[in-house]
């Protein structure tokens, strides 16, 4: 008996190696495991077997199957994965081949500029106030001290609905109607549409856009504003960005300045973007005129404040190398995409 | 302003490079735009004597010359006419560069080899208003003594360099020689070197036995200043002044009219030159202009008055517009003998005005408008005085003009250190404050701590602006950065408002459309080509009183023409498919109110592979994401820009938020879109009111759903939000959603007829449904949809 155990052991062990399909592990399983077959055949046997005899048999009989079964297994297993290999092969796919396509909106270069303008400032504690385009004079002029007679009053310069009614030329304004409805600390900025009286060209739109900036508290310094720029024109350009002031004249701040980037392009060391100069004037900004505050109701011996504002248009043409202004407002697609 | 550095070097010490210097300057508030020498483009030509003319073999119009450049003897052939031996003429040698990028290099002419160019003045970019007594046509010939080989730019001074500062408008001093030089030795640590004037006066008799001068109107004109000349030679300037009046961007004229223009461009004061013999009465009498009076001007145009201009008139007839330019009747010509010298202060928006009516802004005007020192007038004068002397270009005649009424104290302001230190955030030593000042013709007086305003200075008013002085010579980027420490913490956060409106642009975004930005005005005309009434609301517009063409002259109330004129562009430029959306403003008149209604208003423009069901799929998914329920379309065939079939309103709570829709044909051929094209427009100030941020949670469902699918016939006239109406109204508790699979029409429906499927959920919050309720409730539903709209079970 424990013969044709051993016998039957190796007929599985050496037909388990020729299976070829599914079907043919089946019919070996069945041959020699299965109610017929002939591993139970020989268990039937047992009863004539010695009481010494059976517990040893019984034994070998168990190792026996639990190898016919293992082997059976080991062969199902073999043949699955052969399978799924010539699956696989048959499925293989040419990777190269393009993606499907989804539809996606851009943000319009413009937008671009404002949010990250806006999110610099959010960050330090700015609130952003807007105001309205369709602005009195007195707003857009005379309470930031640019008084009737002043060349920046000109029709040349400034759209008119009335004579006291115009387009704002600048955000400035919307300052103006925050300092007079809120008690200091004030920190703003407002972004905005501006319209200016320039015919259509590559460097000249008569609708732009303008982002500017307020502080008003006790004690607030041109260092103050010195330094928030700073903040910003590293948030904006770079960790290495360096800035310059230079002195210049705004009705509505004294003293005022000019500021520069050091060139994003070329660190400073002159190229096409800063025309060899290594700096980039990006800002306007200055300490709010003592007339201003007056005008508003806030008293300048408590409280000074500092004022900056910078063209969105000027800052998206050379932040993306855009050359010409009228791009903005043509929205063509084929530009739109690369934003 | 264009400076020769040469001109500024006559009162200040200037020893920095150039590249130094404006960098210095621009650093100090006084912005250098650029410096160049004008005639840099002339390199290698030299000055040359011809020792030899002979004939050419070959030609007979040109001639074979040896000339003399010092090192060495050279064969020049020429067609030139006016040269004969003996000559000095600028000669281009070899490799040499004239302007406008002309190189010169050696050749034959007609197979006589020469080696270089004699050079006419236009050659050297120069005009006979430079040198008089060049040839206009010719070789310019130099004076006899001319040394030989000689940098031609060396011998006619044309090395100089020029810098062109731009100057601010709170700054008229700047616009001086004088101005410029005084910043300058302040910036350079130099020191100011102030004119000094002596006058001969040799003339006969005084200045009142030759004119009498009234000054009618006080307000616009403060003072004026007069003096005369007899016995006057006109002829050109000398050379150093011509060159220095061209590298200002001057042009010589005659030795009158130069000095004038010189002393303009020295001190900054605007001057004129009146022909005595000309001025009737000898009389002037300063006035505005009589309606309508007629004034012939230098320029040779006849011009019309009015009241608001000021005039300078002699016993007869305008001989002025003051601050603007001189009547031709009194000008200084070549038979002129004797003039009168103006120098005068006219208030500055008045000549401002006056030469903007004319449309004739000079570089006298430019000057007077931004306000002058009523006290640089007489200075000015008698600098013009001492170069006539100088220049012996006539007899100054004893004896001032100057009426005035009263000239205006200095200023005295508070000095104020420990405030300016506090604004500033530095602490600059009053001594260095005192110095800055001082050497800006400051007077401080520490005792009274109080600072007198140079009358130059009208800019200057309060503190902060002496703050400005001072620091801008301190220096602007020796502020140390600071960043409001210890003050009161802001919050920095968007609004409400601010936060919907990028929802709406980050779900836009997100379904695949292109940002666009627009501009807000447009023309009358675009609501015609919008088929609009003339009665249409729309037409209400805020209007351009100066706008910069019909195109520009509204602001716009609707934002559709500007979003069919985005995709006509795109369009026509062979892009197959494309969507856009705007955020932007319309303008709404307000009756009775000065500013308008700024209405923010949601665009959304599609063409090319979309449908009506496209825009209103993304209107869909917009108020979904703002929690917008209970919006509903309705069929607008009454909006004439629109397809009357495939317009809908946007509907929440009975009130309209929006459009969308086809647009009409007519309207897209009159846009140049494609026919398809769809446009939406939604009212953002609305959207901000329907808003719903709050959200909540509803527990998942612990039963299963039940489905089932029917199809029904209905009319073709029966729309789907009746047919979901009656099945949500009758569906009672358990259904849960109705969606509609497919719509067929054809044969097998009739004619007419249309066959509609929908998918029914039904579920309970608490059991498994047995087949039994869900039939029932189905019947219900079937039951209801014959009854209210005809539908048959398919």
């Amino acid at each position: 008996m424990k013969q044709q155990l051993q016998n039957i052991l190796h007929q599985v062990t050496k037909q388990a190696k020729d299976v070829k399909s599914l079907q043919d592990i089946e019919k070996l399983r069945v041959k020699f495991l299965g109610k017929k077959g002939e591993l139970t055949g020989v268990l039937r046997g047992m009863g004539a077997l010695s009481k010494e005899e059976r517990p040893i048999i019984g034994k070998l009989a168990n190792e026996v199957r639990e190898s016919i079964e293992t082997l059976i297994k080991q062969a199902n297993e073999k043949l699955l994965s052969i399978e799924k290999n010539i699956q696989f092969k048959k499925e293989k796919l040419d990777v190269t081949m393009p993606g499907k396509t989804y539809e996606i909106g851009k943000k319009h270069p413009l937008t671009l500029v404002i949010e990250e303008v806006e999110n610099v400032f959010l960050g330090l504690g700015y609130q952003i106030a807007e105001g309205p385009e369709i602005e009195l004079v007195h707003y857009n002029f005379e309470a930031l001290n640019i008084h009737e007679g002043h060349p920046a009053r000109d029709e040349q310069d400034t759209f008119y609905i009335q004579p006291d009614v115009l387009l704002r030329t600048q955000t400035s304004p919307v300052q103006i109607r925050v300092m007079e409805n809120t008690q200091p600390p004030i920190k703003i900025i407002c972004p905005g549409r501006v319209y200016r009286s320039d015919a259509v060209d590559a460097t000249h739109s008569p609708v732009f856009h303008q982002i500017e900036g307020l502080v008003v508290d006790k004690g607030i310094t041109m260092g103050d504003l010195r330094g928030t720029l700073e903040v910003f024109a590293k948030s904006m350009f770079g960790e290495n960005t360096n800035i310059r002031f230079r002195p210049h004249h705004f009705p509505f701040t004294e003293p005022s300045a000019e500021v520069d980037v050091s060139c994003w392009n070329c660190n400073g060391e002159g190229c096409k973007v800063c025309k060899g100069e290594g700096w980039v004037e990006i800002l306007g900004a200055g300490m709010v005129h003592p007339k201003v505050l007056r005008n508003c109701g806030i008293d300048p011996e408590i409280y000074s404040g500092f004022a900056f504002g910078l063209g969105v248009e000027r800052t998206a043409m050379g932040r993306f190398g855009i050359d010409d202004l009228r791009l903005l407002y043509e929205n063509d697609v084929r530009f739109l995409q690369q934003f | 302003m264009k400076v020769p550095i040469s001109w500024l070097a006559d009162y200040v010490e200037i020893k920095e490079n150039i590249k130094k210097y404006s960098d210095m300057m621009t650093m100090s508030g006084s912005k250098v735009e650029g410096y160049e020498n004008p005639f840099h483009e002339i390199t290698n030509v030299v000055t040359g004597k011809i020792t030899e003319v002979t004939t050419h073999p070959d030609a007979d119009k040109l001639i074979v010359t040896k000339v003399d450049v010092k090192t060495e003897i050279i064969q020049i052939v020429t067609g030139a006419k006016n040269v004969s031996k003996g000559d000095i003429i600028p000669i281009a040698l070899h490799n040499s560069t004239l302007p406008n990028g002309v190189i010169i290099t050696k050749g034959q002419l007609r197979g006589v080899e020469s080696n270089g160019m004699m050079c006419s003045i236009q050659e050297l970019n120069l005009t006979v208003n430079d040198f008089p007594l060049a040839s206009e046509d010719g070789i310019f010939i130099l004076p006899e003594n001319t040394p030989l080989g000689i940098d031609i730019k060396e011998v006619l001074g044309l090395d100089d360099t020029v810098v062109e500062f731009e100057i601010t408008s709170n700054r008229p001093d700047c616009l001086s020689i004088i101005g410029l030089a005084r910043e300058s030795a302040v910036t350079l640590g130099k020191k100011f070197k102030l004119p000094s004037i002596s006058l001969k006066e040799n003339g006969n008799g005084s200045v009142s036995d030759f004119i009498k001068v009234t000054i009618e109107d006080y307000e616009l004109c403060k003072r004026y200043a007069g003096k005369v000349i007899t016995d006057v030679t006109i002829k050109e300037s000398p050379l150093w002044m011509r060159k220095r009046l061209r590298d200002a961007g001057v042009r010589p004229i005659n030795n009158i009219v130069d000095i004038t223009n010189y002393v303009m461009l020295e001190y900054g004061q605007p001057m004129h030159a009146f022909d005595l013999d000309y001025l009737q009465e000898k009389h002037i009498i300063i006035r505005r202009a009589k309606e309508d009076e007629i004034i012939h001007t230098l320029d040779d145009q006849k011009r019309t008055l009015n009241s608001r201009n000021l005039i300078i008139a002699d016993g007869d007839k305008a001989i002025a517009v003051a601050g603007v330019m001189g009547g031709a009747n009194s000008e200084v010509n070549n038979d002129t003998t004797s003039i009168l010298f103006e120098s005068a202060n006219f208030d500055g928006v008045s000549v401002r005005l006056t030469a903007k009516q004319l449309g004739l802004r000079t570089e006298s005007s430019s000057r007077f408008e931004k306000g002058l020192d009523p006290y640089n007038a007489e200075s000015a004068l008698l600098r013009a005085c001492e170069l006539v002397e100088q220049l012996g270009a006539g007899k100054v005649v004893p004896g001032i003009i100057d009426c005035y009424k009263e000239l205006p104290d200095k200023k005295i302001v508070p000095f104020r250190p420990k405030k300016m230190n506090e604004f500033l955030g530095t602490s600059i030593d009053d001594k260095t404050m005192v110095d800055i000042l001082t050497s800006l013709e400051f007077e401080v007086n520490m005792e009274k701590m109080e600072i007198a305003v140079p009358t130059f200075r009208s800019d200057v008013e309060a503190w902060a602006d002496i703050s400005e002085e001072v620091v801008r010579f301190y220096g602007y980027n020796n502020i140390k950065a600071s960043l409001q420490s210890g003050n009161r913490a802001t919050q920095g956060i968007k609004t409400y408002e601010q936060r919907i409106r990028d929802t709406i642009r980050d779900t836009m975004l997100s379904m695949g459309l292109m940002e666009i930005y627009t501009y807000s005005f447009t023309s009358r005309k675009v609501f015609d080509k919008l088929l609009l009434p003339t009665d249409s609301p729309l037409r209400k517009t805020v209007v351009i009183t100066n706008p910069l063409g019909e195109d520009f002259s509204i602001m716009r109330t609707t934002t559709i023409p500007e979003m069919l004129q985005v995709i006509s562009h795109n369009y026509n430029r062979r892009i197959s498919k494309a969507s856009f959306f705007e955020t932007s403003h319309t303008y709404h008149p307000i009756e009775g109110e000065k500013l308008p209604n700024e209405k923010n208003v949601l665009t959304i423009g599609l063409y090319g592979d979309s449908d009506f069901y496209s825009i209103k799929g993304m209107v869909k998914t917009l108020v979904e994401i703002l929690g917008i329920n209970n919006v509903r379309y309705t069929l607008d065939n009454d909006n004439p820009s629109y397809h009357p079939g495939r317009c809908a309103h946007v509907i929440v709570n009975e009130e309209i938020i929006g459009t969308i829709g086809e647009i009409h044909p007519d309207v897209a051929n009159n846009f140049e879109t494609p026919k398809r094209s769809y446009i939406g427009e939604l009212d953002i100030d609305k959207l901000y009111k329907l808003t719903n941020v709050l959200k909540s949670y509803n527990g998942l469902p612990k039963y299963p759903e039940v489905d089932r699918d029917l199809a029904m016939v209905v009319d073709e006239t029966v729309v789907t939000y009746d047919i979901e109406q009656v099945i949500k109204s009758s569906g009672g508790d358990l259904l849960q959603y109705v969606t509609l699979f497919d719509v067929y029409r054809g044969e097998q429906v009739g004619e007419n007829k249309k066959s509609m499927a929908y998918s029914l959920s039904f579920r309970a919050d608490d059991r498994t449904l047995t087949d039994d309720e869900v039939n029932k409730a189905v019947a219900e539903i079937l039951l209801k949809l014959d009854s209210e709209l005809g539908a048959i079970l398919r």
